[in-house]
């Protein structure tokens, strides 16, 4: 089991941090390019799964699956959205990103007066905690099978 | 201030209040707009704190958002719970009535400045707090004890909600 990226946008779809662990393979497009494909999915997948539920959904889109990773999601109702990358060995992670925003952007960025909140990251202490934190998850293993 | 949730308070409170109450010049002009806008700028990072804090979801409608205000909000920051009271019919409109303030607990306003909404900071932090969760509201206060009201009422009013944008370059 491992964990291969992690990505953090703001409600207007700016990405604010970007981490990547044991990732393989790359897209061939700019990092830049893929945020802006990536929030473009998640945004049409969730509206478009809001329209297809048959009832009000108050948590809508979680995770999808494909034959070789796994994504996980994760937004809060401030708009805040953690995605993650993991391969398909990986149960639900809610509760993970979850505890990643409440003590970790919370404490590091929204705590910190001199962290602007609608552009990317600067804080190399978030960055640390972030990396620290993925780093411990039980998931995580260096060794990729 | 003698309370065990003082750092919480100091969080609430900017600094030079008084400092500014005494500036000359239009000073209730600029004291309004300074506390809205601190305020505001409070409320938009103190909703992040909270929901980390509390792990409330989104709100299915106002009168939920009112109860969560007063019963989650206020509690955990002010440690007071305002009464949710005077539900206009159409229900996009009520007041929060707080029997204590702690914000101007220790405040007289002076002979000069009777009329000075002392408290107009909480109407920032109410919008900015609000806006972030996509709703757009219009706070302001109707009563207060340091104008010889019996309680500080605070109005607020829905105005719409804020969609999400669209992510650029899409259509």
């Amino acid at each position: 089991m491992t964990v291969y990226n992690l990505y953090v946008f703001d409600r207007h779809g700016t990405c604010l941090y970007y981490g990547e662990w044991n990732r393989k393979n790359t897209t061939g497009i700019s990092l830049k390019g893929e945020f802006k494909l990536m929030y473009g999915m998640l945004f049409s997948l969730k509206s478009f799964i809001k329209k297809l539920s048959p009832t009000d959904v108050k948590e809508g889109f979680l995770s999808y699956q494909t034959s070789k990773y796994k994504l996980h999601y994760y937004e809060t109702p401030t708009g805040i959205k953690i995605v993650m990358n993991t391969d398909i060995a990986v149960g639900n992670v809610r509760d993970v990103l979850q505890r990643a925003y409440s003590t970790i952007y919370v404490d590091f960025v929204v705590r910190n007066p001199l962290c602007s909140l609608d552009e990317p990251i600067q804080s190399e202490l978030f960055k640390q905690k972030i990396d620290a934190f993925v780093r411990g998850l039980p998931f995580f293993s260096a060794r990729v099978t | 201030m003698l309370r065990t949730e003082s750092t919480k308070i100091n969080l609430m409170r900017p600094l030079g209040q008084p400092a500014l109450a005494c500036a000359g010049y239009r000073w209730r002009e600029n004291y309004y707009s300074h506390q809205r806008r601190g305020g505001y700028n409070i409320g938009v990072r103190i909703i992040e704190d909270f929901l980390a804090r509390t792990n409330v979801g989104r709100c299915h409608d106002f009168r939920e958002t009112a109860d969560v205000i007063s019963k989650n909000a206020f509690k955990l920051y002010l440690g007071v719970t305002p009464t949710v009271t005077n539900w206009s019919p159409a229900g996009d409109e009520f007041s929060l009535q707080l029997d204590s303030n702690p914000l101007a607990e220790f405040v007289e306003l002076p002979d000069n400045h009777t009329g000075l909404s002392y408290s107009s900071l909480l109407c920032g932090v109410l919008r900015g707090a609000l806006e972030m969760v996509q709703m757009a509201v219009d706070v302001r206060i109707v009563q207060d004890t340091l104008q010889g009201d019996l309680q500080t009422e605070l109005r607020l009013r829905f105005l719409r909600r804020i969609e999400e944008s669209m992510p650029a370059g899409e259509e």
